[in-house]
């Protein structure tokens, strides 16, 4: 009986301070984010970090796109044929891209590439006294060290999806037409016919959420990281998981506004 | 130059440092000594504006640092400089760049004025040379003197030094503690030094703080508190393990504990 | 400082690489500045407008000429159909539009039926004539009818 009350007590324990978190996290966002308009401005920063997380992140995308694409023509192929509408192999391939994989896939692989990094190099800048260090030399680490970040992640984001898509699509023209045989104008004709302005603004919108989302929240896991080297160690295993989790809970509920 | 009065910053609940009244003179070495635990970081982070107090003043230069914006609280910076105690080098810019960081982001000098600051200070921690090694590739020593370097290089007229020669071999503490006697002599800046390396404090102070348990236990010249007669001041000075601040830190009798008498078994 | 005008060059050939992409995803998929912008506007009613939507193709002998704006209640019965149609396709008065699936179980688009009259079709009018959607359940319970009726 004892060991259920404590049981219980601690369920409740661990909630409350998840929402606590919660509202940390959010409050920790938005005052970021306000820096945005507040002055020096960091532009050749942003610049820095675009280069970090967006560059540095290219090859794993377009890499992780093109087999995608791939992937998806080779499956969607031998699904159509049997019903013989290979001819929607084409839409079949945008649509999954654009709407769901585009933006999915390649903010779980940006979580992976740039997300840890940001949580890890934020810690490490705090266990030794980097940030207070900027601090001292009254330079708001805010501004210069999270919002840089969280923008780039927003900008950066967006760009990848779109880079993914395209890699991701023309990979799919070239298994779907060169290697299966399906016919290449039919493919490309279907695509232009069912895939909607609509669709790609839905996979762009999730980008830039997406974006936000881990640039805030690997952002907010270094920062408040335990100062020591296992802490950091935790919360960039912790940032990752939770950014993957909080992309696929969002993906639902923007698919779920945009359908 | 600094001033605190009724001094209080407590950690859920609990008092690091308990009212403390310091008195920071210009031009001075001031050094604050104590053991671990004693409040002496909490002290200097407050002392630099890092953390705000839970209740008393910091007056520095006339305004108080616990009262002041954010945005005074920057400029007032410009004039304060301060070495880590592990550098805070930033690891993504050479020695070059980080000596030259605070000109970069605060001045709008000639790049080659600025070259020549950067010049003039290494060479002050005899690292002139050195200015395209990265922060990896450095002792911990010569990182302390580029951090040294780089909190000069707005020549700050006040300088903070978190536990300068903690990690250093004899020599290089040798020459990081002669250079803040030095250059304290020569420039008229005042300095702050946070230590537990007794001898070292001694040497170069024109002032000593002591605490212990969040509280000045002693204050004067290094010859007065080698005199002191307080036990606590004597035991710390001399290094023995058992006196008025006990070696073991347990709060129930040994006996008990040995014996598990019922009540008396301490949680993990 | 010439390492950071590389990485600002890099940078700005990332940006523009990735603007290209949503361009390009855009214009060629998406379908901007095509059908949609330009165009005048046809009424038609319908007895049942069968599953045509917003978006759905107007089709003239086979080939696109413009798409469905809008589909709305009608006096709680009709079903009125606002059809956007591209400049220079021109439509006699009497032709005729009916409701059709592209293949057996595809989508559903309206086709337009040319008429013969020398007179045009201009923007707001209404067509005489319609023809509901051809509905399988319908077809089927039809054909079970005129079974039994044998």
């Amino acid at each position: 009986m004892q060991a259920m009350m404590n049981m219980v007590g601690q369920v409740g324990r661990n909630t409350l301070q998840a929402i606590a978190k919660l509202g940390d996290a959010t409050i920790f966002g938005i005052t970021t984010l306000r820096l945005f308009f507040a002055r020096p401005w960091q532009g050749k920063h942003f610049v820095m970090q675009m280069y970090a997380v967006g560059v540095g992140s290219l090859i794993i995308i377009v890499i992780t796109g093109a087999f995608t694409g791939m992937v998806l023509a080779l499956q969607g192929y031998h699904m159509l044929v049997k019903v013989g509408t290979e001819a929607l192999l084409g839409p079949w391939v945008a649509l999954s891209l654009i709407r769901e994989l585009g933006p999915v896939l390649a903010a779980l692989m940006f979580v992976g590439r740039a997300g840890s990094s940001i949580t890890a190099e934020i810690g490490i800048m705090r266990v030794t006294e980097q940030m207070d260090a900027l601090e001292m030399m009254a330079v708001n680490p805010q501004s210069r060290v999270m919002l840089t970040r969280i923008i780039a992640c927003a900008i950066s984001l967006p760009l990848l999806v779109a880079i993914f898509d395209a890699v991701g699509l023309f990979a799919g023209y070239v298994i779907g037409v060169d290697m299966l045989g399906v016919n290449g104008g039919v493919y490309i004709g279907e695509t232009i016919d069912k895939v909607a302005l609509n669709d790609i603004q839905a996979g762009f919108t999730k980008s830039v959420y997406f974006g936000l989302l881990v640039g805030i929240i690997c952002t907010y896991m270094g920062q408040r990281a335990t100062a020591t080297t296992e802490g950091v160690a935790k919360a960039t295993t912790q940032a990752v998981m939770l950014c993957s989790v909080m992309v696929l809970i969002l993906d639902y509920i923007i698919t779920s506004f945009y359908l | 130059m600094i001033k605190t009065q009724a001094l209080v910053r407590s950690f859920d609940g609990v008092k690091a440092l308990d009212d403390v009244d310091l008195h920071i003179e210009k031009k001075k070495v001031t050094v604050i000594m104590g053991g671990s635990g004693s409040g002496k970081t909490t002290l200097l982070r407050l002392l630099a504006g890092l953390d705000k107090p839970t209740a008393g003043s910091i007056m520095f230069a006339g305004e108080d640092l616990a009262k002041v914006s954010r945005k005074r609280l920057y400029e007032l910076r410009m004039r304060v400089g301060m070495v880590f105690q592990y550098s805070a080098l930033l690891n993504s810019l050479d020695v070059y760049e980080n000596v030259a960081f605070p000109l970069h982001e605060h001045t709008d000098l000639d790049e080659s004025v600025i070259q020549t600051m950067v010049t003039m200070k290494l060479e002050q921690v005899g690292l002139r040379g050195f200015e395209r090694m990265m922060p990896s590739q450095l002792s911990g020593g010569m990182a302390k003197r580029v951090a040294f370097a780089r909190a000069l290089v707005m020549d700050p007229q006040v300088v903070f030094f978190d536990e300068p020669t903690s990690g250093l071999d004899p020599i290089s503490a040798g020459v990081v503690s002669s250079l803040i006697h030095e250059t304290t002599a020569k420039t008229r800046m005042t300095s702050v030094v946070v230590t537990h390396d007794v001898q070292a404090g001694l040497d170069i102070a024109d002032h000593v703080i002591l605490l212990w348990q969040g509280k000045v236990i002693a204050e004067g010249n290094p010859e007065s508190i080698k005199q002191s007669e307080d036990p606590r001041v004597q035991q710390f000075i001399k290094g023995e393990p058992n006196g008025p601040i006990p070696f073991s830190r347990s709060q129930t009798a040994y006996i008990d504990d040995l014996l598990h008498k019922p009540g008396c078994v301490r949680m993990s | 400082m010439s390492g950071y005008k590389k990485i600002e060059m890099v940078v700005g050939v990332f940006v523009l690489v990735g603007v290209i992409s949503i361009a390009w995803l855009a214009m060629e998929l998406g379908g901007v500045g095509g059908l949609s912008s330009n165009g005048y506007k046809l009424v038609a009613v319908f007895d049942d407008a069968g599953g045509v939507r917003k978006g759905s193709d107007v089709m003239l002998a086979g080939v696109p000429i413009g798409q469905v704006v809008s589909v709305t209640l009608k006096d709680n019965e009709e079903a009125e159909m606002v059809l956007n149609i591209k400049d220079g396709v021109l439509i006699a008065s009497d032709a005729t539009v009916s409701i059709r699936t592209k293949g057996l179980i595809g989508e559903k688009f309206v086709r337009v039926n040319q008429g013969s009259e020398e007179d045009y079709l201009a923007e707001g009018d209404e067509f005489e004539d319609t023809e509901s959607a051809i509905n399988i359940e319908d077809l089927i319970s039809k054909y079970i009818f005129s079974g039994d009726a044998k």
